[in-house]
């Protein structure tokens, strides 16, 4: 079973998350920080798969939006690959290919005033 | 002051407009105030828009708690697009663990029951989001209805509801059960799939169930061979395959429905092969099917030929390009590495190509699987990669990969030589990553392994020599080279190139270890206890190991002060001891660091005032072993007198020694011989605690201006006395007073018989061969008493 889903920029900014288990805030917040971190640090050539905490965790980059999301022990890595490419698909068809372009948009945006800024406020938040 | 109120569309903008982080802050909370404003008596009409831009600002990361109650109204009022909008806020801000959301329960069930397809599919989703256990059970039955709902629409928000609710609360599966069997003739796919889901769920929860689907296995074996063999369908297919979604769900619950049970395993053996053979895996979600195949394959009760089949396509996967296929194929076969050992063999040489991955995941989990897969016919090739592995491979796998070596090497080692060998160079290069226990372990087996002791100590040494920054590496070198420093100076031995070392050379590189800052203090132990124990082995004088000795008498650290200390005392006052103390160590049992710390704690010399015996079975023992030149008559045994209990204690703390007087009344030393310069003195220690024990030191000196060789001395006592002889220390008695030969005689009297002595001496002096033969006279009473 997925037990998370999260969308975010290369920057470090959290832009979509669905969860499928009720957990704290705080939980959550600190879940979502520490993967992050693992997942920007992987190089590009890297695969797509790896272990963290008690999960496996699957993760796609489209462009600079990392589309990340947790499975359980027993769930097949590859067809939750499939998956995300799917999701990816549908939100581009239904939305119109502004929606990926949106997304990273309001991350230029941000990006130009301050992004140096909203790192230490991350870092601040850490 | 009533504001205008702005459309979502305007926040939004104005919301972008803002140039930093402050200014959005600000047109937020403004915002939020106006937006509390209005729910508390704002148009009800317009409710709906308040709530939109609230959940907006709720997705930005702002608090938004105080629109959850606007959520129970607008989801309770009868117009869609107000229901619209509760029903996401509910989803968004109300979960389980807040008190508000039993209240829409109600709500819940009214629009389920209203028979118009939008309202109920909200509802559906809303409940299958954040339902809680109580809202579960109180709304199943008004699920379950809509499982057999005209509109496919709603049956499948119905199933997916049912799974959400299922995972809540399992006892609702009797609720769930029978309609199960019915939605499986389905041809929606939407609610195929969530049907295959629901029976999942189901027979994961309960066995009842479980045994009530195994039924079904035809059924499902019938829907997934279709999926397989029907052509090309533009609603299903992803990349040529049809509906793999659908196709890995069914083999999952394939999976639970055949582990362990042999009629359902047989069945689905053909549709296993046959999806297998025919799954195009160019692209992603073919091999996504295929990876689901095999690992149903290989939990359920498959045919032999079947397993072989799985194994082998995951050897092709291990082949493939792309990595994240290799990585599963790693994965999985180290799952399969125990039950199907010899299938995961064949593909042993593509395993080992990857550990020269540049991914990390991809090399670790290449390392577990290689380390599986030594055993006893491929250990010498597997060490042989994994060794090359261990010189270039990144740092966090070191520790790994180096305990990993040693582990197989002590499994599967063919010979003790090679044993050793691997061990040694592991510890070269990667010392510093090796497990604790590696250096008892390795000094365990050296000192096990007789033959080799020649061998080792001369490999050891090189290694030394040329590093002496990898500290396990060095600890063990040292403990070598201080007990069998004797071969080493040897110069003799086939199996390595002739190594001709000076004495000096070897106790040049102790002292450098001893001063080198990369020594951790355990080290410097070692060094300090080889370099005593090499006083013994060696020929030459011991002053230079002396100076070191006493150097260290005061060093900083304290467990080096007090061996140096001990050492001191060993030379100075116990001198006729300290061979017997420095002999070579027995072999330890395998009892792990306890027992080789008290081995350890043996060789100190606060072992020497204990009432603990000294190490039975010495290998002293080996030598001269006497003959028993004496017959006399056999003494009656006389009772034993009382041993006078010693004024000065049996416990005397070494550490105090320069103010602690010896064992209790020293016994007088004999002159026993004397010819033209050569004398023998017998000096007598009786060892408080073992009244039966006698240790005689004899020594040899020298006044004559010519040296004496070949010195010999031989004891003989009556029978019923026991005597081992020590090695001397040494054969040659040098010209005017030079250093003087002695030699321990342990004697052991149980009966407490007065002692009787006869000794034989032969040297050569000045040329001429020299036997002698006496008793020994007036041999002091303490001596047996």
């Amino acid at each position: 079973m997925m037990r998370f889903m999260l969308l975010f920029s290369r920057q470090g900014k959290l832009r979509l998350q669905k969860w499928y288990l009720a957990t704290s805030d705080k939980e959550r917040k600190k879940m979502v920080r520490e993967l992050m971190q693992v997942v920007l640090a992987r190089k590009p050539k890297m695969c797509s798969f790896l272990e963290w905490r008690d999960l496996k965790v699957v993760y796609k980059r489209y462009a600079s939006l990392y589309f990340c999301c947790a499975i359980e022990g027993q769930d097949n890595e590859l067809i939750t690959l499939e998956l995300i490419h799917r999701y990816v698909e549908l939100l581009d068809k239904y939305f119109g290919s502004s929606v990926l372009k949106a997304i990273e948009q309001a991350d230029l945006l941000q990006e130009e005033d301050e992004s140096p800024r909203s790192v230490l406020e991350e870092m601040g938040l850490a | 002051m009533v504001m205008s109120s702005l459309k979502l569309q305007d926040l939004i903008e104005e919301i972008r407009g803002a140039k930093t982080q402050a200014q959005e802050r600000e047109v937020i909370q403004k915002e939020c105030a106006h937006i509390r404003a209005s729910f508390r008596d704002g148009d009800p009409l317009l409710r709906h828009r308040q709530l939109a831009k609230l959940l907006y600002v709720h997705m930005l990361g702002y608090p938004a708690h105080f629109g959850q109650m606007e959520c129970l109204k607008l989801i309770a009022s009868p117009r869609f697009i107000d229901k619209r909008v509760g029903y996401l806020g509910a989803m968004l801000l109300l979960d389980e663990r807040q008190d508000a959301h039993l209240l829409i329960t109600n709500s819940i069930k009214n629009d389920l029951n209203q028979g118009i397809q939008a309202v109920q599919g909200l509802a559906l989703c809303t409940l299958s989001t954040m339902g809680s256990a109580e809202m579960c059970r109180d709304l199943a039955t008004e699920v379950e209805k809509l499982l057999l709902e005209r509109s496919p629409y709603v049956r499948k928000k119905a199933v997916l509801t049912a799974v959400h609710m299922i995972r809540k609360v399992p006892e609702l599966s009797d609720t769930f059960l029978p309609v199960c069997a019915k939605l499986l003739h389905e041809r929606h796919h939407g609610v195929l799939l969530g049907t295959i889901t629901l029976i999942t769920e189901l027979c994961e929860r309960s066995p009842a169930a479980l045994k009530r689907f195994r039924k079904v296995v035809p059924q499902l074996v019938q829907i997934l061979r279709t999926l397989v063999t029907t052509g090309y369908s533009t609603e299903h297919s992803i990349s040529g395959v049809s509906d793999p979604f659908l196709q890995v769900q069914i083999l999952r619950l394939l999976r639970i429905l055949g582990r362990n049970h042999e009629e359902s395993s047989e069945s689905m053996n053909d549709l296993l092969a046959q999806v297998a053979t025919n799954t195009d895996t160019s692209r992603n979600a073919g091999s996504a099917v295929l990876f689901e195949t095999v690992l149903t394959i290989v939990d359920i009760r498959s045919a032999a030929g079947l397993r072989v089949l799985a194994v082998n396509i995951l050897g092709r996967f291990l082949l493939n390009s792309d990595k994240n296929i290799r990585y599963v194929a790693l994965t999985s076969l180290l799952r399969l590495v125990q039950s199907d050992h010899s299938a995961v063999q064949r593909h042993r040489p593509t395993v080992v190509e990857c550990l020269w991955e540049p991914d990390a995941s991809l090399s670790r989990r290449a390392l577990e699987l290689s380390l599986a897969l030594v055993n006893s016919s491929n250990v010498r090739a597997m060490t042989q990669e994994l060794q090359g592995f261990l010189e270039s491979c990144p740092l966090d796998l070191r520790a790994d990969c180096a305990s990993g070596i040693l582990l197989a090497a002590e499994r599967f080692a063919p010979t003790k030589r090679w044993h050793i060998d691997t061990i040694l160079r592991v510890l070269t290069m990667a010392g510093s990553h090796v497990r604790d226990d590696a250096v008892a372990n390795l000094t365990q087996l050296i000192g096990g392994a007789q033959e080799l002791h020649a061998y080792s100590v001369r490999r050891l040494y090189s290694a030394l020599a040329q590093d002496i920054s990898q500290q396990p590496l060095v600890q063990v070198a040292a403990w070598c080279i201080g007990e069998y420093g004797d071969l080493l100076l040897e110069g003799s031995c086939e199996e390595t190139e002739p190594l001709q070392v000076e004495e000096e050379e070897v106790l040049a590189l102790l002292e450098r270890v001893l001063q080198s800052h990369m020594s951790l203090p355990a080290t410097r132990g070692y060094a300090l206890t080889a370099l005593m124990k090499l006083s013994t082995r060696l020929r030459g004088d011991n002053n230079r190991i002396r100076q070191v000795v006493s150097i260290y008498g005061s060093c900083l650290d304290v467990e080096l002060q007090q061996r140096a200390v001990e050492y001191n005392t060993l030379f100075r006052k116990y001198d006729h001891m300290r061979a017997a103390i420095l002999e070579k160590m027995p072999l330890v049992d395998r009892g792990g660091p306890q027992a080789d710390e008290e081995v350890k704690e043996s060789k100190e010399a606060t072992h020497l005032l204990e009432p603990a015996p000294v190490p039975t079975e010495p290998q002293a023992s080996k030598l001269l072993d006497l003959l028993d030149l004496l017959d006399g008559p056999s003494e009656d045994p006389q009772p034993p007198p009382p041993v006078d209990p010693s004024p000065e204690g049996t416990l005397i703390h070494l550490l105090d020694l320069p103010c602690a007087p010896l064992a209790p009344a020293p016994i007088p030393n004999l002159r026993v011989f004397e010819r033209e310069g050569l004398q023998l003195n017998l000096s007598f220690v009786r060892p408080p605690g073992t009244p039966t024990l006698l240790l005689i030191t004899a020594t040899a000196t020298n006044a004559s201006e010519g040296d004496v060789t070949h010195f010999i001395c031989q004891a003989a006592v009556p029978k019923s006395f026991q005597l081992q002889l020590q090695a001397p220390s040494g054969d040659t008695v040098p010209a005017q007073g030079g250093l003087p030969v002695t030699q321990v005689l342990r004697i052991l009297n149980p009966n407490k018989a007065p002692l009787r002595l006869k000794l034989r001496l032969t040297y050569n002096h000045y040329g001429r061969s020299v036997q002698e033969i006496f008793e020994v006279n007036n041999l002091p009473v303490e001596a047996w008493q």
